[in-house]
């Protein structure tokens, strides 16, 4: 069975997105780290399919539904962003402090 | 009528107040259906209570009636009823409420008509009516306290009436926050007694008084005295009296209505109503008898030498309440509610008699654009020419107050200091209490006199152009004097001593049994009888025929100046014209270090240092001072936030997976 | 065999990744995640997901990752000269946390969903978050012959008003987009 080390090959991936995260500061290789993320989820949904029935496939596909048009909208605010500071680097859009 | 209709007297005076209140402030000029609606209601309440009081009177009851309307609080172990409760007192407090009242509205038809305020002062006058017969028909403390606060509420709006005077609006004040202290010793008792007796209705008091407390005891004596205290503050005695004489700054109905025939009676009513709690606690009583006599006779010394018209009605208002208080102080509640009938009666008439007196006098004055004080005695004097219905009825209720027999005052005022003088054999300070009341006797039939005499005696001294304006009062207000007149005259009859025989001889005292009979078995009254009695009656009728020609000679002897031109007084009667300085000494001792207190220590350091400094500004200096450094966390550095949230998310499942 | 592809695919999965996050430029950085999700799909089949993999690849690889490169290029993003990569310390504290979060998850894959589903306050296992996603029976590997007619089973059936609401979903998203990524509408 590939359920188990799949799961840990998950757990891997979905950290790597978080150090990625973490570590950039370039909202683009940001917002692809996010996508890594869900890539580690969909794939313990699809491995944990195997055991537990097709739903888990069914939520893959509503996943990548909900990336594709997250890619979108995210993207486009990043252009809307780059277009106001000149610049995608967060350490420049720090509209939030206190 | 049924007992059941009692509720009718109440709500027929609040419709009142509500119409007349929605026509003050809608519609103020409407003073036609003011004055169909003001004395109307007060009449068909009048109407109800007779037929009530006629049946009671053929078929009398021998335990209270109590009639609940609702449940009003229920709180643990606290169940009362907002009911009211009728019995021959009630009934007899009853018929003078509704009776003077309506009397005292028709009166302030012809005096109020010509002020702005027409409506609203009917409004106040129903509501009080209102109120005053929740006061003595409410069957338990509680309700009673309602019917008092709001009397002391209605007080305070009509004293002051024409508020656009400072003075006035004080002297509202001054009543409103003295009687909170009296209201403070009625609240007390009233824990007291439930939570030794479990109830708060009056039939249970009754019933359940003589075995809840030790006669004579301390817990007794601290209700009976915490009571005595809301009894002083509304009734107006030392220490708590000095707020009456100011209160005649509202009109004069007013003064007749509720600070003089009803509301300040309430103390006496209250007393009697306890009486098993007083006939209980002999130490009690005698405090009660003791603070009456001493009221009696120093507000008559007062009165001496007051020269505005009213003052001298309220300071023998203050006398005469003292008189009642020596009367249920000394066991006898039954003369000290006979003291208050015949005194309402009385009263009611000199306090309308100067009304229509300062009616005529500020009219003269108007008419001339004159300045002068239209209630300064001084200013009148001959006035018997101009005013004479007025004079002769005054001259009635004068002979009535001063206790020339055969008049009512002199029968009510003769029962309570026979009961002190039969109460000295008991306790020998009574004796000292009777002596008190006979020399308040004679000062009382002295100022009396003088007030006549200035008044209405001698030469005229209003101005020879205000006399032509000095004219009777219209038929709408002498026809109400009328009326009191006759029962100042023949209000003796309620109840006449024994050895004067008759029918209805001791006639309220019978009529009072049912409800004063547990007290009476507590503490009985001895009557002196026989030559004692003679010698009583003949010294007291001595006393006021000596006291009347002392007043008149005295006060006609040498001429009087009008009030502009008049000299400061010098010696004693500088210090009873100055009220013995109490209003000054309560304003250095008690008022001026409240104040600088308050000043100081409450407001300087407690408000401003304490709750603004350190409450206040202290939490909202925290709130900042903790949202700064919440900011310095918001840095708006999107990469902290990740680290923190993840920092908090890996904590949170290793917390969740241990 | 299975197996060892499993592996295979699996370090260079992970392998992949890592460079993507390590990259100082976002164009290297895009297409090492489509390599990554590359060896994904490959994984899928692996796992008899034959549908979500060929997804994987035309959604993902395809579409997604091509709307990204595009978007670095018109932003004219594509620098070797800066790095956007924050200092040591920082690194070393994300790297901590990611062994953290892998550790964690770890410990929960060899937990039981029962008790897990009790230590997270449910009492009942058949109420676990797993359980409640299964929508199909289980099939055995037998039955996956026809792998697009098994997830269609659930999807139109047992997930029919989500998926149609999906389309509600994008068509908001593609308004969205072009609301923001106008200068003037």
């Amino acid at each position: 069975m590939l359920l188990g080390p799949s799961l840990v090959l998950s757990a891997i991936l979905f950290s790597i997105g978080v150090v990625g995260v973490m570590i950039r500061r370039n909202a683009i290789v940001l917002f692809m780290c996010v996508e890594l993320m869900l890539n580690a989820v969909n794939l313990s949904f699809v491995a944990l399919s195997t055991a537990h029935g097709f739903g888990g496939q069914v939520m893959v596909f509503f996943v990548m539904t909900v990336a594709a048009a997250e890619a979108a909208v995210g993207l486009a605010i990043i252009l809307a962003i780059f277009r106001h500071t000149k610049s995608v680097d967060l350490k420049n859009i720090n509209l939030l402090q206190g | 009528m049924n007992p059941s209709w009692i509720w009718l007297t109440i709500a027929l005076p609040f419709a009142g107040f509500l119409v007349n209140g929605v026509l003050a402030l809608a519609k103020p000029d409407a003073k036609r259906v003011v004055s169909l609606v003001g004395p109307g209601v007060l009449l068909a309440a009048f109407a109800v209570a007779a037929s009530i009081f006629a049946g009671l009177w053929t078929h009398p009851p021998e335990e209270p009636i109590v009639l609940p309307l609702w449940a009003w609080i229920g709180a643990g172990a606290l169940r009362v009823n907002f009911s009211l409760q009728v019995d021959q007192l009630s009934a007899v407090m009853l018929m003078v409420v509704t009776g003077v009242g309506s009397l005292i509205h028709i009166f302030s038809v012809g005096y109020m008509r010509e002020d702005p305020g027409y409506a609203r002062f009917f409004a106040y006058l129903n509501l009080f009516v209102a109120f005053m017969l929740i006061l003595i028909l409410g069957s338990s403390l509680p309700v009673l306290f309602v019917g008092w606060e709001g009397v002391g509420l209605c007080s305070y709006l009509l004293i002051g009436f024409w508020y656009q005077e400072k003075a006035n609006a004080d002297a509202g004040k001054k009543a409103f926050i003295v009687n909170r202290i009296g209201d403070f010793g009625v609240l007390i008792a009233m824990f007291l007694i439930f939570w030794t007796i479990g109830s708060l209705e009056f039939t249970d008091i009754v019933k359940h008084a003589p075995s809840a407390y030790a006669a004579g005891g301390t817990l007794i004596t601290v209700i009976t005295m915490f009571l005595f205290l809301g009894c002083a503050g509304k009734s107006a005695q030392i220490p708590l009296y000095v707020w009456l004489p100011d209160a005649m700054a509202g009109p004069t109905p007013v003064s007749a209505l509720i600070h003089a025939a009803t509301m300040v009676t309430a103390g006496v009513y209250l007393v009697a109503r306890t009486s098993i709690l007083f006939s209980m606690a002999p130490v009690s009583s005698m405090v009660v008898a003791g603070v009456g006599a001493t009221t009696a006779l120093f507000a008559a010394s007062i009165g001496l030498r007051q020269y505005d018209i009213k003052k001298v009605l309220a300071y023998s208002t203050v006398s005469q309440l003292g008189y009642m208080f020596l009367g249920v102080g000394s066991a006898a509640y039954s003369a000290g509610v006979f003291h208050l009938v015949t005194h309402a009666f009385f009263k009611a008439l000199l306090f309308l008699g100067s009304g229509s007196v300062i009616h005529a006098m500020h009219h003269a004055y108007h008419a001339t654009h004159s300045h002068e004080d239209a209630q300064d005695m001084r200013n009148m004097g001959g006035l018997s020419k101009y005013l004479p219905a007025t004079y002769w009825l005054m001259l009635l209720a004068t002979f009535a107050i001063a206790g020339v027999p055969p008049f009512s005052g002199f029968f009510s005022k003769d029962e309570i200091l026979s009961a002190a003088f039969g109460r000295g054999a008991e306790h020998p300070v009574f004796y000292v209490f009777w002596a008190f009341g006979v020399a308040a006797a004679l000062m009382t039939a002295f100022y009396m006199m003088r007030l006549m005499a200035m008044t209405f005696w001698g030469e005229n001294r209003t101005g020879t152009v205000e006399q032509e304006h000095l004219h009777e009062a219209p038929a709408i207000m002498t026809g109400p004097l009328v009326i009191l007149g006759v029962l100042s005259v023949i209000g003796g009859v309620l109840n006449l001593p024994e050895f004067v025989g008759g029918l209805s001889h001791q006639g309220l005292e019978k009529w009072l049994e049912p409800v004063l009979a547990p007290a009476a078995k507590q503490m009985p009254v001895h009557m002196p009888h026989g030559s004692t009695e003679t010698i009583l009656i003949v010294a007291a009728s001595l006393t006021a025929i000596a006291g009347l020609v002392a007043g008149w000679k005295a006060t006609l002897a040498k001429p009087i100046t009008v009030a502009k031109a008049a000299h400061e007084e010098v010696g004693f009667a500088r210090v009873l014209f100055n009220k013995y300085y109490i209003d000054e000494i309560y304003q250095s001792l008690i008022v001026r270090p409240l104040v600088a207190i308050s000043r100081l220590f409450l407001w300087k350091f407690v408000d401003q240092g304490v709750i603004d400094g350190l409450g206040v500004n202290g939490s909202g200096g925290l709130a900042r001072a903790l949202g700064w450094l919440g900011g310095r966390l918001q840095s708006g550095q999107l990469g902290l936030y990740v680290i923190v949230f993840v920092a908090g998310a890996v904590w949170l499942l290793h917390a969740v997976i241990r | 065999m299975a197996e060892i592809v499993f592996y295979l695919l699996a370090v260079a999965a992970v392998g992949s990744a890592v460079l993507c996050i390590s990259q100082k430029n976002p164009i290297p950085s895009a297409l090492w995640l489509v390599s990554t999700m590359f060896a994904l799909a490959g994984i899928y089949v692996l796992l008899n997901a034959q549908f979500i993999a060929a997804m994987q690849v035309l959604v993902y690889a395809g579409a997604v990752m091509v709307l990204f490169l595009f978007v670095i290029m018109l932003l004219n993003l594509g620098r070797d000269d800066q790095t956007d990569i924050k200092k040591g310390p920082v690194v070393l504290v994300a790297v901590l946390l990611g062994a953290g979060i892998v550790a964690a998850l770890i410990a929960t894959r060899d937990t039981s969903v029962a008790g897990l589903a009790a230590r997270l306050g449910g009492s009942n296992p058949a109420a676990s978050p797993l359980d409640l996603m299964g929508g199909g029976e289980v099939q055995s590997v037998a039955a996956f012959n026809n792998a697009i007619g098994s997830i269609a089973k659930p999807m139109f059936q047992t997930y029919l008003v989500p998926f149609e609401l999906t389309s509600v979903l994008l068509l908001a998203a593609a308004v969205g987009a072009v609301v923001l990524a106008k200068r003037k509408l």
